[in-house]
């Protein structure tokens, strides 16, 4: 919008970064936290592309995954509850030459800022959100979150959660402009990399569901999946998720899918068992709002002023003596009087 | 002690025009309040701007409000339908709405009964009716004309009958269409306005439409003017200091966002909502012509972070609401605070509280703008009190946002939102303008939250400067912006925000008294009621009050000296469109009185006891009220003042 991406920092070699080169502050998650794998993947994208770390940003809203930029050696935004999405949303529109990435909760996406959410999809802004879902709130210490299954024990549902959890992937592949919906889990890291590589090379907004486990509060829930291959579906298409041999050899479970398909993606969004993983859907063709909304010129003061001075020729009021006496005012001649009829006083 | 016209019933009560008008002579007045109202659709608003136009081009005062009716298509000849203009022309600079209405025109007899039902008419004040209804084939239409005619007769109003869509028939196929252009032409006879003046603005108004079209309305004006001229038997001159300077006229919101075009901010994210919106309807048109982005958000919390987050990665982003929606944006408030992210904040105040009073005029939020947002979120609160200020604002805004890394909360309302008062057309400043994105590298060793111990301030890191890589948080930070679990540094970073505002105090100047540097009374307020105070005090003085007022357009921080000047006056007193408890209710006393918004700031900072009167109309508070209101208090502590008579 100001200056063309990298006009101040255009560079004829690109640094290499080491890994090192985006490791922040150490993580202060849980052991065995899902969050670790998500950072140690995306980590490792940022080496593998060899982004600028002063040109990348992490924005985030408040929970345990929130606290991922602090993780990082880039740029970073911890923001509010639920608010991630807008943050993101102003940096990309304000700054298309910044990599934009958020990382946000079950219940920071899909509860309180839902709202947000859901016009996200909509704007189609480019940016990788990594939606960590561990179906419980952690930091708060063990609530029922949007996304717990029914009858899961909180300290919010003693007897058992109460209604049927929301589905993530349902809900965004049912939203108008949707462009990249997929899913990965934490336990196989090299799947979960993959996706989150796709995912950051998509133009436009891609969204991942990650389930992500919860080893302080729901040590248990994903037991029976981590345990049995079995219940791993693996999406795997050309124009998706390459499966490697030795991934087949394990993940038997297969299906061919075309991400172009969003009638199949949404059936298979609705699948729970066994868990769906790979790419979803993803057309590159969706209009990015930052796209439409920008015009593109350099905003000059001459450019400023002119689009200024134009304005103000609409609302000025030419004194009469003023309208006789200047005729060859810079536009206001013309403005307060028609070519067509001679001053009022000449 | 009353300043507005005594009632004085007209003795010949029913007015037939045309009358004959042989000896008319021109009254010169020093002001007059005119009013064109009509069905909506029937360009009342049109006829009433084009006249504030012609009078500003001769060199009057102007001070134009529109009359809006609450809904969108009312029943047509409907009490509440009424719509229009209502324009104050004087011979001086007017700086606000004055009192009541001298002269209205009415499309309708129904349009009328609210106005005056609401007070708004003077007194035996001149009314030109359309007088096609008397003969309507509808004989309760006919009635019902009859009925209101005899009613405001009665009343003693100077009711003259006109037949303005018979008189425009003969000129243009649809008299319903062009009646306001008519009336216009009545009007600038009316008011010795100079006619070609007045035939070079409505061409000017429709320069996009068909030369036929121009022509018809050219027509109709000058056949409204012949009209007037030949029948009425009154004329007015208001004579006016030929201003050389071009004006600008527009109203409130359109300032403020032309204010934003001039500031050099390039995202402003909303949410719609009354009265804030228009500014956003103008900018959505235009902000593109510069470059800019109107961001329609999917609710006030997003509209303010997203500006948030722009703000953080560029230049200083501006989020526009009213009451409602500023409440709802509170928390990221605060996160912009914590994070000392550059921001501007326009709240077009309403009447409030919940939904309140949409399209009505309050100063209800200056407390919840300069403490709200939960823990301490020092910000800063200035607010806008003429059309001018509410353009040179924003500009000040933006500069204060960016050079102290904070909130700026620019306060309007609903008054100056739909006022128009022409201003100097301004002159354009590069510096107006942020500068470029700053991309420099960050110097090893400095920390994204250098803060200077004695001004709180530090360089901002924005996204792209090599270096400068940290995270920004909501959280308690240290220097470095890393989480603080140590309780010295939470309260380090609490003191060095702080700090700020004080720093920003200590470039402010306090604003220039208006009348005598003491005396008995002073009048302080803020926002739009500057110049209804400032007319009513000139008025008191002229009659030999002591009285002063001050204007205050920083309310966070208070510049300097405020207080030495109240000391100055025996009596302080604010003036203020919010809520005050009454003294002479049974069970208001000195301790639980809630107090004005700005007297309880003015009273808290420098223990001085600080009265205030208040109203909470939804209306601009008129200077006539202000007198009674300044008198009354003068009287009640005993000041030895003369009065006019």
């Amino acid at each position: 919008m100001t200056l063309p991406p990298d006009h101040c920092l255009l560079r004829l070699y690109e640094e290499p970064h080491d890994l090192e080169a985006y490791q922040g502050s150490i993580p202060r998650w849980c052991t065995g936290c899902g969050d670790n794998a998500i950072l140690a993947a995306v980590q490792r994208l940022c080496r593998d592309e060899g982004l600028r770390p002063e040109k990348t940003v992490f924005v985030s809203g408040i929970g345990c995954s929130s606290r991922f930029p602090h993780y990082m050696k880039t740029y970073g935004f911890h923001g509010i509850h639920g608010r991630a999405l807008p943050i993101a949303e102003g940096i990309r529109m304000a700054r298309p030459d910044l990599h934009v990435f958020v990382n946000t909760g079950d219940g920071d996406c899909c509860s309180i800022g839902a709202a947000h959410w859901i016009h996200a999809i909509r704007y189609n802004m480019r940016m990788t959100v990594l939606l960590h879902d561990n179906q419980i709130y952690g930091l708060t210490k063990m609530q029922a979150s949007p996304t717990s299954p029914l009858g899961l024990k909180s300290n919010t549902t003693p007897r058992g959660a109460y209604l049927e959890g929301l589905n993530p992937l349902t809900v965004t592949l049912g939203i108008q402009n949707v462009s990249f919906v997929a899913q990965a889990v934490d336990w196989i890291p090299e799947v979960l990399y993959e996706i989150i590589a796709a995912a950051f090379r998509h133009k436009g907004l891609a969204f991942v569901r990650i389930i992500q486990r919860c080893p302080e509060w729901l040590p248990k829930l994903f037991e029976a999946w981590v345990h049995d291959p079995q219940k791993i579906l693996l999406l795997a298409h050309e124009r998706g998720l390459r499966v490697s041999t030795s991934l087949a050899r394990i993940y038997k479970n297969q299906q061919q899918h075309d991400p172009a398909n969003i009638d199949r993606a949404r059936e298979i969004a609705s699948i729970l068992d066994p868990i769906p993983v790979g790419i979803l859907y993803w057309n590159p063709d969706v209009p990015c709002y930052e796209d439409v909304r920008h015009g593109g010129q350099l905003r000059t003061p001459e450019f400023i002023k002119a689009g200024l001075e134009a304005e103000f020729d609409k609302f000025t009021v030419w004194p009469q003596e003023a309208t006789a006496a200047q005729p060859n005012a810079r536009t206001g001649a013309t403005a307060a009087r028609p070519a067509h009829q001679p001053p009022a006083r000449a | 002690m009353n300043d507005t016209t005594t009632f004085q019933p007209v003795k010949d009560a029913h007015r037939q025009a045309p009358s004959p008008a042989g000896e008319k002579t021109v009254t010169t007045l020093a002001e007059h309040i005119v009013e064109v109202i009509s069905d909506s659709g029937e360009g009342a608003q049109r006829c009433g701007q084009l006249l504030g136009s012609i009078a500003a081009r001769m060199g009057n005062g102007v001070w134009t409000v529109e009359i809006i009716p609450a809904e969108i298509q009312p029943p047509a000849r409907s009490i509440e339908g009424a719509s229009g203009n209502r324009v104050r022309l004087g011979s001086g600079r007017v700086t606000n709405g004055g009192d009541e209405t001298d002269l209205v025109v009415a499309f309708n007899e129904q349009v009328l009964i609210g106005r005056v039902r609401s007070g708004e008419l003077k007194p035996g004040c001149i009314i030109l009716l359309e007088s096609m209804w008397r003969n309507d084939k509808d004989p309760a239409i006919a009635a019902s004309y009859a009925e209101t005619h005899d009613w405001l007769v009665a009343q003693g109003y100077q009711v003259y009958e006109i037949p303005m869509e018979r008189e425009c028939r003969p000129h243009v196929a649809d008299p319903r269409r062009g009646k306001n252009m008519f009336v216009l032409g009545m009007l600038c006879s009316i008011y010795s306005l100079d006619l070609p003046l007045a035939r070079e603005q409505v061409s000017f108004i429709f320069r996009k439409k068909e030369r036929e079209v121009i022509d018809a309305n050219l027509t109709l004006l000058e056949a409204g003017h012949a009209w007037a001229a030949a029948n009425l038997d009154f004329q007015y001159r208001i004579p006016a200091v030929r201003a050389t300077e071009p004006q600008i006229v527009v109203n409130g919101n359109t300032a403020l966002a032309l204010g934003i075009l001039a500031s050099g901010m390039e995202v402003c994210a909303m949410y719609p909502i009354t009265p804030a919106t228009s500014a956003s309807h103008y900018l959505s048109d235009v902000f593109e012509n510069v470059g800019g982005v109107v961001h329609q958000a999917e609710d006030e919390i997003a509209a303010c972070t997203f500006a948030i987050g722009a703000s953080y990665a560029g230049k200083c982003a501006v989020t526009i609401t009213s009451g409602p929606g500023y409440s709802l944006k509170q928390e990221a408030i605060g996160l912009a605070v914590m994070g000392e992210i550059p921001l501007v904040v326009v709240n077009v105040q309403r009447g409030g509280p919940s939904t309140g009073q949409p399209t009505k005029a309050e100063q209800g939020d200056l407390l919840a703008a300069c403490f709200g947002s939960h823990g301490d979120a020092p910000k800063v609160v200035m607010a806008v009190s003429t059309i001018e200020d509410c353009f040179y604002s924003i500009i000040t805004a933006r500069k204060i946002a960016e050079t102290f890394n904070t909130v700026v909360v620019v306060l309007s309302d609903a008054n100056l939102a739909t006022s128009q008062q022409p201003f100097p057309r301004p002159q354009f400043s590069e510096t107006w303008l942020a500068p470029p994105v700053d991309q420099s590298p960050i110097a090893e060793g400095m920390k994204p939250y250098d803060w200077d111990t004695m001004t709180g301030l530090a360089r901002r890191f924005i996204p792209g400067q090599p270096n400068g890589m940290h995270t920004l948080t909501g959280l308690a930070h240290d220097r470095l912006s890393h989480v603080a679990y140590d309780p010295q540094v939470n309260e380090e970073a609490i003191h060095q925000r702080s700090l700020k505002l004080a720093a920003l105090q200590k470039t402010l100047k306090i604003p220039p008294l208006f009348g005598a540097e003491d005396g008995e009374l002073l009048i302080v307020g803020w926002g739009s009621t500057k110049g209804a105070i400032e007319e009513a005090v000139a008025h008191l003085r002229a009659e030999g009050c002591r009285v002063s007022s001050l204007h205050l357009t920083f309310l966070q921080p208070l510049p300097a000296g405020i207080k030495e000047v109240l000391q100055r006056f025996k009596k302080v007193m604010t003036i203020e469109a919010n809520w005050c408890d009454r003294p002479e209710d049974e069970i208001i006393d000195d301790t639980n009185r809630r107090y004005s918004a700005l007297a309880l700031l003015l009273r808290a900072r420098y223990l001085v006891d600080v009265d205030c009167w208040s109203e909470v109309r939804g209306e601009p508070i008129r200077p006539g009220t202000i007198r009674r209101v300044v008198r009354d208090k003068l009287r009640e502590t005993g000041a030895n003042h003369d009065t006019a008579a």
